[in-house]
């Protein structure tokens, strides 16, 4: 978690479940009136929130391959950095990234994007 | 400690293993390159269309001198190491700079070789190497008028062709009497000495240069007949050899080249020789791809990985002169016990010559029309059988017709907006640029950054041939492909060690075979996952997360997120009931598009994925399974009406195809795979372009394989006759056994057929009755466990998690 995550106000952290319930190497989607957040876990246990929009045509990354810190978007195959949203070279491109937090096994999330 | 590690040599292959080091393992070593040149790190091949004035010094540079310092290289540009020290392990530049090392690498690269004759050394005689060089070329261009190139040779007629662009009057001296005696045989070297000709470069052949005249500077070139000609510059191409020098000085053993083995390392093991001054198994390279492949080698032996090893290149030609189209792979020179198989039409400018032994291709010279030359490449390296198709190989791979790129064939005559990739919308100009501005060199590289030929493929050949026309000869097109950038072995050493090794579960054999990456990636997940469980059938994990989406959701994901459903249709036999309950599913779940497909199934398009164990419950009701259609699994039979109602039809084909799917749905194959059953041979199923194909004729039926229609139209071939529905369905059992077992995962069916040979095929299917029916019942065993209905599963609640969102906030 950076520290403009942990500045932010306690009431914006939104219980979203339990670390369980997201598959390791899976993703699970968080709906919001403004878009679909994906959450996704790694094969660590470590968790990222990215919009579900990969940023070449809008595919659902939730819906991707997950691998390392990054997903495959399963529209046309770009690869997307959990940690940065940031899509990998050669492509360009970033999508939104949100905090998240695991306390006890329970996932919080800040419905704020963070800014890139 | 961090370990240091010396590049001697700034040229391609060295700063390759460089950058190749960085890429496996960046920490482990202190790195410090010495160059000759006062440059960063340039790309030699791109020299000829820098002379040409087609590139600037700028477009052909691959690493400047600010990248070393952004990779914590310390780079010596312009100093030359003298000596190196392998007691105190220290090399010592010419100007006193001393740099310990603890790993050396030697990339002295070659030397051109001049010829021993007098006026050599003459101001205005010069070689063809380096940037120097060209400089003095353009130099002397501004000033004089004629130049004389001594060698016919690759290299001499490309700068005998830059020089001409300069406006220089040229005369290209050879020894032998005909061109580039290494690359051509006699028809294509005089095709392109007639089309060089009327370019306007002159030919002296057969002529021996006896002494290059001249006081202060030269000024002509006599022959050995007494012949003179006037020259204001004199190139020198008759050659290269390897640079050697300060390996033999430092004691190492060296013969032509520095003597290295299979790991790149010359006689004392702390020092690795890569590039065109090795000698290896007796060969010496002077092209690109070996150099790259050595460059692996080395870096992953330098990297402690040590499992790669460099076993000697098979090599492919072409020239860099633009507008000509010539490719020379292997030994086309012919011999016992060869034979040729030759298309000649000189008024079209073409001429393809494949030499062949024992059916399979020893080597290939195309000059005119060269996108068959990667195919051809391929078929050599493989040592594939060609006797199923050498009838029509010279008109190549593409015959049977190509969608997707207007039929272009010849990357040279294409306009540089002329689209290329028709998925992608990736013009040949965009592909150039990219080639040229980013230091691209395999294909891997151009779709990476173009994404041209990065969906269908389709325009692969020509994304090749213009890799190889921007890039001359010397694009990498490597020997086996590994399986993806995860690891380095390939499909097949995946698989064997599958089997060989009883792995069976994804992460224990990323474990077993050193993957490079904690997890893999997209695409070696599916790949390995696929291996496990159709090998291990009953022992392997089914790993639901290296499924692609739609093997996970069981349905098709659609460009909008949305998710399309396709219940079987046994045999494409439906009736009132079955529509009904169709119509009714379609209307509770608001289906926006309902549509026939093209395997006559009914697709229900635009379903939300929380839908869909609720569509899915209410089908199985009704008594529908899962049509399969998302997966790499067997998809549709098919079929025309047949005998029933047809008054042409011999066979119950209906039936046949019922039959066929009840036994085939639910299995999983390396890409998808379709089948048609026609009750006749009017063939109304178009059952000749499915993967498996069945015909009805009056005494039983007619089995094919191998066809599919979409991008790449191919027809199938014919396997057998067969005169039981028993033996049809025993025979398409082992058929996808075979398949299901040997093919690549995402090699459809066709191409495997064309890579195997159908003689392969019909060995192992028709022949061998014992080991047909082995795969047929271990077809049939796998099917206890694979044929059940995934929807029904899911619509009880399997992987609910995959069907809900996590959490669902606010309005």
């Amino acid at each position: 978690m950076n520290t403009r995550a942990a500045m932010k106000i306690e009431s914006e952290w939104l219980e979203v479940g339990r670390l369980e319930d997201i598959p390791r190497l899976g993703a699970r989607v968080v709906r919001t009136p403004d878009g679909d957040i994906a959450v996704f876990r790694t094969a660590g246990d470590e968790v990222f929130a990215l919009r579900d929009r990969c940023p070449h045509k809008g595919g659902p990354l939730s819906q991707g391959i997950v691998h390392d810190r990054a997903v495959t978007c399963p529209m046309h195959n770009w690869c997307i950095h959990l940690d940065s949203g940031e899509a990998r070279a050669p492509d360009e491109g970033i999508t939104n990234r949100y905090s998240v937090r695991v306390e006890n096994g329970t996932i919080y999330l800040s419905l704020t994007p963070l800014e890139s | 400690m961090t370990q240091k590690l010396v590049l001697i040599g700034n040229g391609m292959a060295g700063m390759r293993t460089v950058e190749e080091l960085l890429k496996q393992d960046p920490g482990v070593y202190d790195i410090t390159v010495f160059g000759d040149e006062p440059h960063g790190n340039y790309n030699r091949i791109l020299l000829s269309p820098l002379l040409a004035g087609e590139k600037s010094l700028d477009d052909i540079m691959l690493n400047r001198q600010e990248w070393y310092a952004e990779n914590g290289i310390t780079l010596h540009a312009g100093k030359r190491v003298e000596a190196i020290d392998r007691m105190r392990r220290i090399v010592v530049a010419g100007d006193g700079t001393e740099v310990p090392y603890d790993r050396l690498i030697l990339a002295t690269g070659s030397r051109p070789f001049v010829i021993p004759i007098p006026g050599k050394d003459l101001p205005g005689v010069i070689s063809f190497r380096d940037i120097r060089d060209v400089e003095s070329m353009l130099e002397s261009s501004r000033t004089g008028r004629h130049t004389v190139v001594i060698g016919g040779g690759l290299l001499g007629l490309e700068a005998a062709n830059g020089l001409m662009k300069q406006g220089m009057d040229v005369t290209v001296v050879h020894l032998l009497d005909s061109l580039m005696e290494r690359q051509l045989d006699k028809p294509a070297a005089a095709l392109l000495k007639a089309s060089l000709e009327a370019r306007g470069l002159h030919f002296l052949m057969e002529a021996r240069t006896d002494s290059i005249l001249g006081d202060d500077r030269v000024t002509g070139v006599r022959f050995e007949d007494g012949h003179e000609i006037p020259a204001d510059l004199v190139v020198m191409a008759v050659g290269i050899r390897p640079n050697t020098e300060l390996a033999a000085g430092a004691g190492l053993h060296c013969e032509r080249g520095i003597v290295v083995d299979d790991t790149m390392q010359t006689y004392d093991p702390r020092v690795y020789a890569v590039g065109e001054c090795i000698q290896h198994r007796g060969t010496t390279y002077g092209l690109v791809a070996p150099l790259f492949e050595q460059a692996r080698v080395c870096a992953d032996h330098l990297a402690r990985h040590g499992i790669a090893r460099y076993e000697g290149s098979v090599t492919s030609t072409k020239l860099k002169v633009t507008g000509i189209d010539l490719f020379s792979a292997g030994d086309f020179s012919g011999g016992e016990g060869t034979e040729e198989i030759v298309m000649q039409d000189p008024a079209g400018g073409v001429y393809k010559k494949l030499v062949v032994r024992d059916n399979r291709i020893e080597g290939a010279v195309l000059y005119g029309d060269t996108i068959e030359g990667a195919w051809y490449f391929q078929l050599m390296r493989e040592g594939t059988d060609i006797s199923d198709f050498r009838d029509r190989i010279l008109f190549g791979q593409h015959h049977l017709g190509d969608s997707g790129h207007g039929g272009q064939t010849q990357a040279v005559l294409m306009a540089d907006d002329a689209q290329v990739c028709d998925c992608n919308g990736v013009c040949k100009g965009d592909i150039v640029n990219a080639i040229t501005s980013k230091g691209l060199f395999t294909l891997d590289d151009v779709k990476a950054h173009t994404k041209a030929s990065a969906s269908c493929g389709s325009c692969t050949g020509l994304v090749e041939q213009i890799l190889a026309s921007t890039l001359g000869g010397d694009y990498e097109s490597p020997e086996q492909k590994p399986l993806c950038k995860c690891t380095d072995l390939t499909h097949d050493q995946v698989r064997a060690a599958v089997r060989d090794h009883r792995l069976t579960s994804v992460h224990s054999a990323m474990h077993f075979m050193d993957w490079k990456t904690p997890d893999g990636c997209a695409a070696c997940r599916p790949a390995l996952n696929y291996y496990l469980i159709s090998t291990w059938p009953e022992q392997a994990a089914d790993d639901y997360q290296s499924r692609f989406i739609n093997e996970r959701a069981h349905a098709n994901i659609q460009k909008d997120g949305t998710y399309s459903v396709i219940p079987r249709i046994f045999g494409g036999e439906t009736s009132p009931a079955q529509l009904r309950a169709l119509a009714e599913v379609a209307e509770k779940y608001d289906v926006p598009t309902v549509k026939i497909t093209g395997g006559q199934r009914i697709d229900m398009l635009g379903l939300r994925k929380e839908q869909l164990p609720g569509i899915w419950g209410d089908l199985a009701e009704a008594g529908f399974v899962s049509g399969h259609a998302y997966g790499k699994a067997m998809r549709t039979v098919k079929t025309c009406v047949g005998s029933e109602w047809c008054r042409f039809g011999v066979q119950d084909s209906t039936r046949m195809g019922i039959e066929l799917e009840k036994l085939t749905w639910g299995s999983w194959t390396p890409h998808k795979f379709k089948l048609a059953v026609s009750g006749c041979p009017r063939n109304c199923a178009e059952a000749t372009i499915k993967d498996f194909g069945v015909v009805a004729i009056d005494s039983g039926w007619e089995l094919h394989v191998g066809g599919n229609g979409g991008v790449k139209v191919r027809a199938t071939d014919l396997l057998c006759r067969v005169t039981t529905e028993e033996e049809v369905l025993e025979y398409c059992g082992a058929f996808l056994q075979v398949y299901r077992e040997e093919a690549r995962y995402l090699e459809r069916t066709a191409p495997w057929v064309e890579r195997i040979g159908l003689s392969y095929v019909k060995q192992r299917v028709v022949e061998d009755e014992v080991g047909r029916k082995a795969l047929y019942r271990r077809f049939l065993d796998s099917q206890e466990i694979y044929q059940f209905d995934p929807w029904e599963q899911r619509a009880r609640g399997v992987d609910e998690h995959e069907f809900t969102v996590m959490r669902q906030v606010g309005a």
